[in-house]
């Protein structure tokens, strides 16, 4: 009996012995080397591989920056500011600085506003559905709500309002990587700066269709009426092809175009109460907390205003 | 008038259902079900109601409780892994065996992998092979047809006996000639008919040609893999036999005998389980051929074809990989 | 036993319910809309103002490049509006609208109804009629017929098929077309096959259609080189690569054009319209369309100028049904789902198919049960449900490597899957972004 253990107990140890030896060798002979850097930087890194860089992945980011002789052309939307500084200090160069930017859903149509006048009936992916058509309501340019911005957010980012139907993104969740943005065949989706105190006020709103075509199609489209362009003092805001588009750069936040807008397509985010109209802090809560005072409104509106609009482009 | 419907074509659908092509093949296991209930009686009611009611019923209680998931026992396919685990089984067999087997079927066979269509291996084989390594004894002590007076009496009490594979691996071991083994083992036409011990479902060749016939008729399966597998057995035991017919059986008796023809035409053309394109089924019939006659005469079972299957079932993943279908029109070479 | 190609199709309920009906001609409109974009390839660039006069068969917007095609007017009457209007996929595209008056034709018409048979012509002044009378492929595909009469050099091309085949369900206008324009459209397969210089041409018909087989054959014996084969029914036989396969047993290379097996192959419609470009010197600017559906009053054949709205194509029909689900503009197979009946006909529409509510809805999805039923349709040999999860996860370039570029769309896959999966959907976005991947390569 005694034999037979210690026969095993060799056997086995000298397999044990053979096979370290020849991994120990393997691992001498096939040694790779790598910048050590490489590793430091890539612990800095957020790791959410998310590809907002435009590498692959945080460790391709990673080499990249290594390699890089200056870091002005490389920026980790996700890590903001704060881990460029990092890396930055790990590899003794100066990362440049970027402004903290969120994303934004430039499309307000929700099916109280934006009459659905034909029903698809495919596959449910936003890509296929534009491949096909325009979508089903007479806005072409429209959320199409199929979500798939919200499939591609790799931060929980985002969600589809079921109210809406269209794309909410949370800001505190936000890192501005571009996923969505890229995901979005309407390229409804911009990345805008935050702004001071997360203030920042745009149009939701992206319809380049002359405005009685784009009343009749949504409640809520922009009409290119050009009433926030003459209110505006600061140059912030422009038209082009019946659309308006607010400079963030520009825009001081005065508010006096969310007024004049009687479409109430220029959203304004986190800015204090106002009395007279509803205070956006983000669109889902909007719509809940004054549902009822902006379908009303928005009846108003379309009953009076289609009118006046109609005036207008002619 | 509602708002019109717009989406991609095709705008036309075909008849086609998974609801109908499952109740297809049970319609097509119905005569051996009959042949089985006529040699075995009582028990093969027992057993077969008892596989198919457990394997409906934990499919429900899965995708129910544990899964959440919508409800998918009326396409048929929970029952017909129930009705195939029994076909595999032997008639006297106990109950609680029965709902042991359908319980590995279906929630290790099958839903542990995400339901039907993500399961790399026959449900149905994975329940059967569970039993038959955990309780081998009551896997194969197989009864014996009896006489219709029988047939009702008992249900475990009925005279057993080894199957005609088992004859024949026995007296491979002892060592004796084809020709005195040939006098033990069932005639030709009591293999045709069914009239020989076996599980419930393998007996009765005639009565599983018949179901090919119909699901070839329907369109259910295609002939590939039903005739890779028993071309493959015909030639491989033929070659054996003509070598040494004293030591090896004849190609008919191989065909007609054990699991063969059950696996050949209901096991191994399950959708799922089995390759995609045309020239990959003909390869994953030729191997499960080969490998149940290589586990037949070599190996240390008696009968080999639920274990090919599900070997080749391993292989169907690398199969499906590098066996594509022929491509319309050839490549330009740029 | 009949000819047909041998590698998957499906065999669709054929519902041809207007193939007795003769082809009428429809009344004039009041508007048309005239998109600059009928056909495959660069738009037409404009060459009328708004407020001009234009005449039946006036030229208002030439070929924008090689692969483009003229644009004639099809009414007589003012240019009111030259705007951007929803095309059939509800995004704008540029188009002229004329408002009709009388019906004036352009002088240069023959618009007697004797039957030119003969003529002289060479092929360069028969292709030179074909580009400047705007014809291109009227089975649907749209492409500019001049193209396919010039091969490249260094391909010769051996043989001439005639696509008469009409695969899809529910459409009669080919059928229609073989039966009431017989001749003509023999006179136009000549006039095709002296402008590519081939000696043998084929019409390819299924078997569905025995009174046009009948028809055919017996007119054919006075044309030299022409032959009418009769084919087994099978869907996507009317699709090139098939058609070809079907009646010469000739490949078509992956990639490749019928002209690599030297075939050139041409729809009936197109014949016919060759004819009328060469020998009446009539541009293309009418076509023949089925109008059909279950529901519908009375399903027919109409010839309809182009920029009709659908809208007055189904009032001629009797009025748009109470069950309507959807308005599709070709067949069920292939053809694309309308959202509005405002839009116009165009070259490339060959039927407007109505069909009720509830065949309209698509089934429930379910779990792909690897039947393989998919694999074993597909007339191209691809593998859609892999193709199909590939596109899902987004890998391109592995879809790239599965030939995903050679799938015709014929929609076998969909049709067949007993799970019901939008295979061919995502087949299409795979294609898409494929399409997009090799743009981009292309442009490093």
């Amino acid at each position: 009996m005694n034999e037979v253990i210690i026969a095993t107990i060799i056997t086995i140890s000298s397999v044990g012995i053979i096979a370290a030896v020849i991994l120990y060798w393997a691992s001498q002979k096939f040694k790779v080397f790598e910048d050590p850097r490489i590793d430091e930087v890539e612990e800095v890194l957020p790791s959410a591989n998310c590809g907002g860089c435009g590498y692959p992945g945080c460790r391709p980011f990673a080499e990249a920056c290594v390699k890089a002789d200056e870091l002005d052309n490389l920026y980790c939307p996700v890590g903001g500011n704060e881990t460029m500084a990092n890396v930055a200090k790990v590899l003794g160069k100066t990362a440049a600085e970027k402004d903290k930017m969120v994303a934004v859903i430039r499309c307000n149509g929700a099916p109280q506003f934006r009459k659905k006048t034909t029903t698809f009936d495919g596959a449910l992916n936003c890509t296929i559905q534009s491949n096909l058509y325009s979508g089903e309501s007479d806005c072409p340019y429209g959320c199409l709500g199929l979500g798939e911005c919200v499939d591609a957010c790799a931060f929980d980012a985002m969600y589809m309002d079921p109210e809406t139907e269209l794309p909410v993104v949370i800001e505190d969740k936000c890192t501005a990587c571009g996923a969505c943005v890229a995901a979005c065949p309407k390229d409804i989706i911009e990345l805008r700066p935050v702004g001071k105190n997360s203030r920042r006020i745009f149009v939701s709103c992206i319809n380049q269709d002359k405005g009685g075509t784009a009343k009749k199609a949504c409640a809520v489209a922009c009409t290119g009426c050009t009433l926030c362009f003459k209110e505006c003092k600061y140059d912030a805001i422009t038209i082009e092809n019946f659309l308006a588009y607010i400079d963030p750069v520009k825009c001081v936040l005065c508010r006096k175009c969310v007024v004049v807008c009687p479409t109430d397509t220029i959203w304004e985010v986190n800015l204090p109460v106002r009395k007279a109209k509803p205070v956006i802090e983000n669109k889902s809560n909007n719509i809940k907390n004054s549902e009822v005072d902006i379908v009303a409104m928005a009846k108003e509106n379309s009953a009076d205003e289609t009118k006046a609009n109609e005036n207008k482009t002619e | 008038m509602s708002n019109l419907i717009v989406s991609p074509s095709p705008h036309q659908l075909g008849t086609n259902s998974v609801k109908k092509l499952m109740y297809g093949v049970l319609i097509a296991l119905l005569p051996a079900l009959f042949v089985s209930v006529w040699y075995f009686g009582l028990g093969a009611i027992i057993v077969t109601l008892t596989a198919v009611i457990s394997a409906v019923l934990f499919e429900f209680l899965i995708t129910k409780y544990l899964l959440k998931r919508e409800m998918t026992i009326l396409d048929g396919s929970a029952a017909l892994t129930g009705l195939l685990l029994a076909f595999n089984l032997p008639g006297n067999i106990p109950v609680w065996l029965v709902i042991i087997g359908a319980f590995v079927a279906i929630g290790i066979g099958k839903m542990s992998f995400g339901g039907l269509g993500n399961n790399p291996f026959n449900p149905a084989l994975v329940g059967r092979v569970f039993l038959l390594i955990s309780w081998p004894v009551q896997m194969t002590s197989w009864p014996t047809p009896s006489a219709l007076s029988d047939k009702f009496l008992g249900y475990t009490d009925v005279t057993t006996g080894p199957t005609a594979l088992g004859h024949l691996a026995d007296y491979m071991r002892t060592g004796e000639s084809m020709t005195k083994i040939g006098e033990k083992v069932p005639d030709f036409m009591q293999m045709l008919m069914g009239n020989m011990g076996g599980s419930i479902g393998e007996v009765g060749a005639v009565a599983l040609l018949i179901g090919l016939v119909y699901m070839l008729m329907k369109k259910i399966i295609s002939w590939h893999i039903p005739v890779s597998i028993l071309g493959t057995v015909t030639i491989f035991t033929g070659i054996l036999w003509l070598v040494n017919p004293n030591k090896f059986a004849d190609p008919v008796f191989h065909l007609l005998t054990g699991g063969l023809l059950l696996g050949a035409i209901f096991m191994a053309t399950d959708y799922v389980t089995s390759p995609m394109s045309k020239r990959g089924m003909l390869l994953y019939g030729v191997g499960i051929g080969f490998l149940t006659i290589v586990i037949r005469i070599w190996g240390a079972f008696p009968e080999g074809v639920s274990f090919a299957i599900l070997i080749m079932n391993a292989f169907v993943p690398l199969i499906n990989m590098y066996m594509k279908p022929k491509r319309f029109g050839e490549k330009i070479k740029k | 036993m009949l000819k047909t190609f041998h590698k998957g199709g499906v065999h669709p309920p054929e519902n041809k319910l207007s193939a007795d009906k003769k082809i009428e001609t429809l009344a004039l409109p009041k508007l048309v809309n005239i998109p600059v974009s009928q056909h495959l390839g660069v738009p037409a660039k404009l060459i009328v103002n708004k407020n001009d006069y234009v005449k039946v068969g006036q030229l208002i917007a030439e070929q924008g490049g090689f692969v483009s095609a003229n644009i004639h007017s099809p009414v007589s009457g003012k240019v009111i509006k030259i705007d951007n209007v929803p095309d059939t996929a509800g995004y704008k595209r540029l188009a002229v609208t004329i408002q009709v008056e009388g019906d004036e034709w352009d002088a240069s018409i023959d618009r007697s109804f004797d039957i030119k048979k003969d003529f002289n012509s060479s092929s360069e002044e028969i292709i030179k009629k074909i580009q400047e009378a705007g014809i291109v492929g009227l089975g649907g595909a749209t492409f500019p017929s001049h193209v396919k009469l010039m091969p490249p050099k260094d391909s010769k091309p051996e043989v001439l098929i005639i696509n008469g085949v009409e695969c899809e369900p529910y459409l009669t206008s080919d059928h229609r077309l073989m039966l009431e324009k017989g001749i003509e459209m023999l006179v136009g397969t000549k006039l095709l096959m002296s402008a590519l210089k081939v000696e043998k041409a084929f019409v390819g018909i299924e078997n569905n259609k025995p009174d046009a087989i009948k028809h055919l054959t017996e007119l054919s014996k006075d044309f030299k080189g022409i032959e009418v084969v009769p084919l087994k029914v099978q869907y996507p036989q009317g699709g090139e690569k098939q058609l070809i396969k079907a009646v010469t047993g000739r490949e078509v290379p992956s990639g490749g054009l019928p002209i690599a097996v030297g075939t050139v192959v041409h729809n009936v419609g197109t014949a016919y319209a060759v004819y009328e470009a060469v020998q009446k010197n009539k541009p293309l600017f009418e076509r023949v369309v089925t109008i059909t559906g279950k529901s519908l009053k009375n399903p027919g054949n109409y010839l309809v100028r182009f920029g009709t709205p659908v809208k007055d194509l189904i009032d001629a029909a009797g009025g748009l049904p109470e069950d309507t689900g959807k308005i599709i503009s070709g067949g069920p197979m292939m053809g694309k789902a309308l959202n509005t009946t405002d839009v116009p006909i165009t070259k490339g529409t060959s039927g407007i198919l109505i069909l009720p509510d509830d065949e309209s809805k698509r089934r429930e999805v379910k779990p792909c049960i690897r039947c393989a039923k998919c694999v074993t349709v597909c007339p191209m040999g691809l593998e859609p449900f892999l193709l199909m999860t590939l596109s899902e996860k987004g890998l391109y370039e592995r879809s790239e490597k599965e030939d995903v570029m050679d799938c015709i769309e014929c929609g076998s896959c969909s049709y067949t899957c007993p799970s019901d999966r939008p295979l061919l959907d995502y087949i299409r976005l795979g294609k898409n972004r494929v399409g997009a991947l090799r743009r981009a390569r292309s442009m490093k």
